[in-house]
């Protein structure tokens, strides 16, 4: 039986969409982003400290917390989409503290129960892959890891060694929600990693209109959008779904014009 | 110096940076080659004699090293019992131990051929003493201060500025020094390519617990062989104010093999344990992962991370460094607690009976000694970390004590 990972990455370029749970009305927000074409889903865990993120995500965060958002809150939502759209690949993205804080072994039971699809843990580097990695992988959840501009050749196997579902390219060495990186070096190091592994390859950070996610769409498999969302929900609060269904429309049938006929 | 045996307390921490279940490296893959780079540097600094001599060379004249070694005798008077000495590392130039450790990270910043320099402050001791090295050295340096921090330590952040730094005031979060953390590792996310991060305290990323120790340890070491030539022993107990626990493990570091040395870290216990009002990571925190170690953090059960406080900007942190946190676990290392009331009467009981007026952080350690001493015999000998003077927390105190200046 192939994973949903699989089945979506089959159809050809993909489009990621990321929201941090507990900002804005996530389930209806999420709904949007699948009806305007979003194939794979991240559902943002808050943490009080999101070390690796912009204002933009670092104010999402803090504004989820705010209302109280907890962890069995996002569980809830994970369980509540996974019913409702039982084919759409779900990664919960977060840091390591929240995940871990019960034990691993509790964490990946529940995203478990939750029809979670993949976790990416920010601050877990694949050196600590014993506080999170086993346990995931014992219940058949994928443990995504990130690839960086500075991971160089010598460092990939160590990367992909234990991860599965597709690898997330960062594109830019900094933090999410800043400008986008050089398309040559986008092609140059998603083909370096390519000569690595099967895995689909997606490439995140600083992606916001459709004109770039087509460009990238032309080399990677998959295209990871969030601040562009998170900015809508902030702006339209309760009103943010038609926003959001109406960029990821765009971003979607860029995302897709790549894909063979 | 010890020998290092296979049981020895001083051979962690393991090749991945591990103290028992602590430490580690937990960071956002961007920062992970660098991180090995700098391992890899330190690793062959440490091995040279050319690094060590350029060390040792700028901490006797620049910071005025070795501290002196002193029997304060009213003080023990006053107490009753064991015999109070003090490591004076408040007469360090900048008037903190932190300025030991800034040496050391800056000559390896060097060594890596990195030209900018970052690091996160506080109450600002830190921001000062890293302002201090890279004016002495001509790189250009930015820190990154909590904007809570900015307004309560104003005279720090001038003095940063006159040495030539830019104070970036970090209005996430709380506003105070996890925040100013937080946005330290989020430049350098960005600049890896010509950034040197120089950490405070003896957290973070493995190598730098390690690297922060090493270059801490001349407390101890200098403390060791003082104690020795002036009275013929070591020391009965070691005490030392714990925020991230550099001081503290600088001095202890040397004397881990020691068995009959005991040693005591003394957290702060802000309005008490009670509470939430507190930054004793140890006593009242649990194992977790926060900027870049796994280590006892203040923090809710579903892991976010809470808010310390401590009369003590430099001791007002949720975390602790992992070494203390494998000290505490192994029973080689007391750890205790004081409130900000109890370091308010230990600052006051210093100025009065010795002369000397210490910063909050160790008053800390002096409150724990308040309990402590009288319980020892007189002939016992408690060895502190006087780790920075009080002209930072003039104004602290006063309006603690009601007092308008
Ligand atoms: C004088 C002094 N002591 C202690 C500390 C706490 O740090 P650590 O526990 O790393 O020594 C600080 C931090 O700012 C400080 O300025």
């Amino acid at each position: 039986m192939s994973t949903r990972f699989e089945t979506t990455f089959a159809k050809g370029p993909a489009l990621v969409c990321f929201i941090t749970a507990g900002d804005g009305d996530t389930a209806a927000n999420l709904d949007a982003l699948v009806a305007g074409g979003a194939d794979v889903i991240e559902l943002g865990m808050p943490f009080t400290d999101p070390m690796a993120d912009g204002p933009a995500i670092q104010a999402a965060n803090i504004r989820a917390l705010n209302k109280g958002t907890k962890t069995a809150d996002v569980l809830k939502l994970a369980t509540e989409f996974r019913a409702r759209h039982p084919q759409v690949p779900l990664v919960l993205m977060g840091y390591a503290n929240p995940m871990i804080r019960r034990g691993p072994e509790w964490f990946a039971e529940e995203a478990s129960k939750a029809g979670v699809d993949g976790v990416i843990s920010v601050d877990l580097a694949p050196e600590e892959d014993q506080d999170l990695g086993p346990a995931l992988r014992d219940k058949g959840i994928s443990l995504i890891r990130l690839a960086t501009p500075t991971t160089d050749d010598k460092r990939i196997p160590a990367v992909l060694k234990g991860s599965s579902g597709f690898l997330y390219y960062v594109s830019v060495a900094g933090i999410t929600g800043k400008q986008q990186a050089a398309m040559a070096s986008i092609e140059d190091n998603v083909q370096r990693i390519k000569s690595h592994t099967d895995l689909p390859v997606a490439v995140g950070f600083g992606v916001r209109t459709p004109e770039q996610a087509a460009e990238i769409a032309k080399v990677a498999d998959g295209v990871v959008v969030g601040s562009a969302f998170i900015d809508l929900v902030e702006k339209h609060g309760p009103d943010a779904p038609q926003h959001l269904k109406a960029l990821v429309e765009g971003l979607a049938k860029a995302v897709h014009s790549a894909r063979k006929a | 110096m010890s020998e290092h045996t296979p049981n020895s307390y001083m051979n962690q921490p393991d090749e991945r940076g591990h103290f028992g279940q602590f430490g580690g490296r937990y960071v956002a893959e961007t920062l992970m080659p660098l991180i090995l780079d700098l391992e890899a540097e330190y690793r062959k600094a440490k091995a040279d004699p050319e690094f060590k001599a350029e060390f040792d060379d700028l901490l006797e004249h620049y910071v005025g090293r070795p501290s002196p070694l002193y029997f304060a005798p009213r003080i023990t008077e006053e107490l009753g019992g064991a015999q109070v000495w003090f490591k004076r590392d408040e007469l360090n130039h900048t008037g903190a131990h932190k300025i030991n450790n800034c040496i050391g990270q800056i000559l390896l910043a060097m060594r890596m051929g990195k030209t900018r320099i970052i690091a996160e402050t506080g109450a600002g001791q830190h921001g000062v003493a890293t302002a201090t090295v890279c004016a002495r050295f001509g790189l250009p340096c930015t820190i990154f201060m909590g904007a809570t921090d900015v307004k309560r330590q104003q005279p720090n952040v001038f003095r940063m500025k006159l040495l030539g730094a830019q104070v970036v005031p970090v209005t996430s979060g709380r506003a105070t020094l996890k925040d100013a953390m937080n946005e330290a590792l989020r430049d350098w996310v960005a600049n890896v390519h010509d950034t040197f991060y120089i950490i405070g305290t003896a957290a973070g990323p493995h190598p730098y617990p390690e690297l922060v120790r090493d270059f801490q340890s001349v407390i101890g070491r200098e403390a060791r062989a003082q104690m020795l030539s002036r009275t013929g022993r070591l020391p009965d107990l070691l005490v030392a104010a714990i925020g991230g626990g550099s001081n503290a493990i600088g001095l202890f570091h040397p004397f881990l093999d020691d068995p009959e040395v005991k040693m005591l870290g003394v957290e702060a216990a802000g309005h008490g344990l009670d509470g939430d009002e507190h930054a004793a990571s140890l006593a009242g925190g649990f194992p977790g992962v926060l900027h870049g170690n796994k280590t006892y953090l203040l923090q809710d059960e579903d892991g976010q991370i809470t808010e310390g406080h401590s009369i003590s900007a430099g001791l007002d942190y949720p975390g602790i460094g992992p070494e203390h946190a494998w000290l505490k676990e192994s029973g080689r290392v007391d750890y205790t607690y004081a409130t900000d009331d109890e370091a308010l009467d230990a600052f006051q009981l210093l100025c009065r009976t010795e002369g000397i007026i210490p910063a909050l952080e160790p008053s800390h350690a002096i409150a724990a000694i308040v309990k402590v001493a009288p319980t020892m015999p007189k002939d016992a000998i408690i060895c502190a970390n006087l780790c920075g003077r009080g002209d930072k927390d003039i104004f602290t105190v006063a309006e603690a004590l009601g007092v308008e200046m």
